[in-house]
């Protein structure tokens, strides 16, 4: 075992050491260091791809798919932070703010690379513990502490339900490593209470990515939080759930009773998603609702299953983050004084900041999965994984709800360029449009040359389906 | 990447107006703006040259480049011309200066964004035409239609928000199921290619529900008569170079899909449905051209003759006959050529009176010789005057319905009736009409209106009175998509009376899905 394989992680450690020593002082506000040292995080986990090990007792392994994840990890904290950065008069954005965003963002990626169940639960919920603390935290609102109660309710009950199943896995099957869970059968017809126990552990997995039925917390959390909180919990978190679901997906074949409950699940989960954030005002709901939708696209690859759609679900988890922190900036960037903006204080955000309309334009068709954006190709790769596995029902539902959410997501555009409005200009300094800037180049890119990043994710499919 | 002659012309095309729309956000004066924008228009069309170098008897695709985008899922960059896109290519690139010009005085507000999305929808209608990957096809499908989004709700007229959503919702809408049925022509063909995928025959069944997906994405888009409903909006709103834009070169973009991935791909099942696509083409023809008869805004009443124009291409498309698809192909062409001019002169028409009612507009004659000389031109070759280029279009497609059926042939004729007297009536009445209220603004044709103009006067006559060039260029490439359809139909064992149902047990023919099997494992 080599520490330098673990350089991500312990990057990571590093950051949130530091930041523990800057609250001591008691200082507000972002250290102004933070921005480079996450930036470096993302340096540290992108030489880390290369790493392959096994380690404590094979219960934590460094492969394909785990490096890539960390990637996006990485990236997707350091983003959140940057965010944050724009914001340095806000006086609850302090150090130990940053540290239990890091601490959750460390346990996700601990997350990545468990393959025993019980690890893998003891990561999930050192990286939920701190997000249990960190959604209250928003001055007095009132709002942020209802926020707060719903997620742990939901959360601890949904918890329960997953050890619960696991006590079940445990006593069908007697051993709790994915790599001897997965030389196993999975039909129900062989083993009904590890079926049962497994659906049942992955409901813990669908609270975190908010798929229906799972998803109540989901628009409440982002509305009730602070909007570098919401920006925070709607993107990275999923990322955690969609490395443990492409872990699990990939011991069962499609049209299996787990697979096919996953497919209903997706299917129910995006047209659920989609109808109710037709009729959403407020932006961060807007978004909570097609949070829910998205997560039921993601679906498509893993009930597949296939190499293939393993690698597209890792794919699009990409895109997903690159093109809702694209649109979270935006929100964060319009609230005034921290408050949620609703739809109608995007009216003629053209006039009053062009470069933050196009970069909610782009981010707003990415999510439509219009291309030539990232959230196209991840579609179209959910798309043909899920048709090549005989689910043409399930791609049939996926591409009619396209059809349903671009109204919403147009809505935004609307508001953004057709809506009048007296307010004044937004002034932008130049790092911050030159940050939105560029995660809007990077949503186009992975969108028009998606070779490069498939294929990492290509790599990490095949390796869980040689 | 590996091009067919040294340099890459097709890419160039779609590339030069991508960075020139880069470029523009340099630049400060609106003047500056506009004459590069221009500049990149004429080059445009000066890179599009080459193209005239299309042989008809070399081989079915030529300028083509290919390029690896995403080998693991087998997608391409893949270019190429054949006779179906290549006039739809110059089209596209001829309208580019002619819509700067056009909209020279007609936009004062937000310039640089107006030529930004100008030059973006130039390019990827480029792109819809050339590609031959079927990603690719789908990528430039989609791209085109933010900027036309923008262009109809940000310049458009009072309604333009719901105009323009409206446009938006149904156009994608329509285009959803078009993504399925691309992923599903992977599983069974096993690529993305265009050319390989024409080589194969696929069963009837899958025929049948690929057919569907792909012709609602197209007859939205055409429209075709029950899908009609967001053109006129559209058009009514649409600055007059959207209202170019949208009539010249995007409606086409629904005729083309048919040729290029109906009949070649779905063989049997457009042969199935034809019937009814005739059916719903002459609907088209004669419920567009009554609705135009009555139309009181001469944009509405231009925006239903198209619907009726568009009518006679599908119409011409489905008839199966080298006489029907070729006039399909020259009123495809003709129709972009005389209703695009029509729309410029609307617009300069509603630049000096504010208005596009007909009684406002009355009795133009005697104040603007010159603009109704021109404004008559248009409308006669509209109305499908002999020398005009319409005429040859039309006259075809009725030659190709005669021939396949006498009845389908008596019902189009109306349609070319009811085009004289709704045409005629708003040239009447515009032209001699009793003036409601004179204008001073209602100046004659400027020196740059003459140039917007001219060319597509010029095309009117070359093509109305030459049109043998044109025919000629395109006629070899529609030999072979029905030579290939008839002998993809005798192999899966297709007759005429074949009853659906027995139809519909038609699988693949053989030696095609032992291919299809072997590709048909896991990617990557």
């Amino acid at each position: 075992m080599t520490i330098y394989n673990l350089l991500p992680e312990l990057w990571l450690l590093g950051t949130i050491c530091a930041l523990f020593v800057a609250s001591l002082n008691g200082r507000r506000g972002q250290p102004s260091w933070l921005p480079l040292v996450t930036g470096l995080g993302v340096l540290a986990a992108l030489l880390g791809l290369p790493a392959r090990e096994e380690m404590l007792y094979a219960t934590y392994q460094l492969d394909a798919l785990s490096q890539f994840f960390k990637l996006l990890i990485s990236f997707g904290f350091a983003v959140v932070v940057g965010i944050g950065a724009g914001k340095k008069e806000n006086e609850d954005l302090t150090p130990d703010y940053y540290m239990l965003l890091g601490l959750s963002a460390w346990g996700l990626m601990l997350l990545a690379s468990c393959v025993e169940l019980i690890t893998l639960y003891l990561a999930l919920e050192l990286s939920s513990y701190s997000l249990y603390a960190l959604i209250p935290l928003r001055g007095q609102d009132r709002r942020a502490a209802e926020a707060g109660i719903k997620y742990i309710l939901f959360g601890a009950a949904v918890t329960a339900l997953a050890l619960f199943g696991l006590s079940y896995i445990m006593a069908a099957k007697h051993t709790t490593y994915i790599a001897a869970l997965a030389a196993s059968s999975w039909s129900f017809a062989d083993a009904p209470l590890a079926v049962l126990g497994l659906m049942l552990f992955l409901a813990g997995f669908f609270y975190k990515l908010a798929l229906f039925p799972f998803h109540f917390w989901c628009p409440d959390v982002y509305q009730g939080a602070k909007n570098e909180t919401a920006a925070y919990v709607a993107t990275i978190p999923k990322l955690g759930a969609v490395v443990v679901l492409v872990r699990l997906a990939a011991f069962v074949s499609p049209h299996m009773e787990v697979t096919n409950l996953l497919a209903v699940l997706g299917a129910v989960s995006m047209t659920a998603g989609n109808l109710a954030a037709l009729v959403q005002r407020d932006l961060k709901r807007l978004l909570g609702y097609s949070s829910v939708a998205h997560a039921g696209y993601v679906m498509l690859g893993l009930a597949a299953g296939s190499a293939a759609g393993l690698s597209a679900a890792a794919f699009y988890s990409l895109a997903y983050i690159l093109m809702n922190l694209a649109a979270f900036y935006v929100v964060c960037v319009v609230a005034r004084d921290g408050d949620n903006p609703g739809l109608d204080d995007l009216d003629g955000l053209y006039r009053r900041a062009p470069a933050l309309a196009m970069i909610l334009a782009v981010a707003a068709f990415a999510l439509v999965g219009l291309p030539p954006t990232a959230g196209f190709t991840g579609k179209l790769f959910l798309l043909s994984a899920a048709w090549d596995q005989g689910y043409h029902w399930l791609v049939i539902v996926a591409v009619l709800n396209t059809a349903i959410s671009i109204y919403y997501y147009l809505g935004m555009v609307r508001h953004a360029y057709t809506g009048e409005s007296d307010a004044p200009a937004l002034v932008l300094s130049r790092g911050a449009v030159v940050f939105g800037g560029v995660l809007a180049v990077l949503v186009l890119l992975v969108g028009v040359l998606p070779a490069p990043l498939y294929d990492l994710a290509a790599m990490a499919g095949t390796r869980l389906h040689p | 990447m590996m091009t067919d002659n040294g340099f890459p012309v097709v890419t160039a095309l779609i590339v030069l107006p991508l960075v020139a729309a880069v470029a523009l956000f340099f630049l400060r004066q609106e003047r500056t703006v506009r004459l590069a924008t221009l500049g990149v228009g004429i080059l445009e069309c000066l890179l599009a040259v080459p193209l005239f170098g299309y042989a008809p008897a070399g081989p079915a695709f030529q300028f083509v480049e290919h390029a690896a985008w995403l080998p693991a899922l087998g997608m391409s960059y893949h270019l190429g011309v054949d006779g179906l896109s290549l006039y739809m290519i110059l089209l596209t690139a001829l309208m580019l200066p002619l819509c700067v010009l056009g909209s020279w005085t007609y936009i004062g507000k937000r310039v640089k964004e107006f030529h930004f999305c100008l030059l973006i929808m130039t390019s990827a209608c480029i792109g819809v035409f050339a590609a031959l990957d079927f990603v690719l096809f789908y990528v430039f499908w989609e791209a085109m239609l933010v900027p036309m989004y923008l262009l109809i709700a940000v310049w458009g007229g009072p309604r333009r928000r719901y105009a323009s959503i409206k446009f938006f919702l149904y156009t994608l809408a329509g285009s959803t199921l078009l993504l399925a049925a691309i992923v599903a022509f992977r599983q069974v063909g096993g690529t993305f290619a265009i050319p390989e995928l024409m080589e194969k025959t696929y069963s009837f069944k899958f025929q049948l529900w690929a057919f569907l997906a792909m012709a609602l994405a197209f007859a939205i888009k055409v429209p075709m008569f029950p899908f009609h409903t967001w053109l006129p909006a559209a058009h009514v709103e649409a600055p007059a170079a959207g209202s170019v834009l949208l009539a010249a070169i995007l409606l086409k973009m629904g005729t083309y899909g048919f040729l290029r991935f109906c009949l070649p791909l779905t063989p049997a099942a457009s042969e199935t449905a034809a019937p009814i696509m005739i059916a719903i083409s002459v609907a088209s023809i004669i419920y567009g051209g009554c609705i135009a008869l009555g139309q009181s805004d001469i944009k509405k009443l231009i925006a239903y003759s198209s619907v009726a124009h568009m009518g006679f291409v599908t119409l011409g498309i489905f008839l199966f006959s080298v006489s029907g698809v070729s006039g399909a192909i020259l009123q495809m062409l003709n129709h972009g050529i005389t209703t695009g001019g029509l729309f410029m002169m609307i617009g300069l028409l509603y630049e000096r009176s504010h208005s596009r009612e007909i009684v406002d507009n009355q009795g133009l004659g005697k104040f603007m010789p010159s603009f109704m000389f021109l404004f008559g031109l248009f409308s006669f070759s509209s109305l499908a005057f002999p020398g005009t280029n319409s005429f040859v279009g039309e006259i075809l497609v009725l030659v190709g319905a005669f021939k396949g059926n006498v009845w389908i042939g008596f019902a189009a004729v109306p349609g070319a009736m009811l085009a004289a007297a709704y045409m005629l009536r708003l040239l009447q009445r515009v032209t001699w009409g009793e003036p409601a209220a004179y204008k001073p603004s209602w100046k004659d044709l400027g020196t740059r209106e003459w140039v917007t103009l001219m060319p597509l006067a010029l095309l009117v006559f070359y093509i109305g009175l030459a049109p043998a060039l044109a025919i000629k260029t395109i006629e070899p490439s529609i030999e072979r998509t029905l030579a290939d359809m008839r002998a993809k139909n005798l192999a899966l064992g297709l007759t005429k009376d074949m009853p659906l149902a027995e139809r519909m047990r038609l699988p693949a023919s053989l030696t095609v899905a032992k291919a299809a099997d072997s590709t048909r494992k896991e990617l990557p």
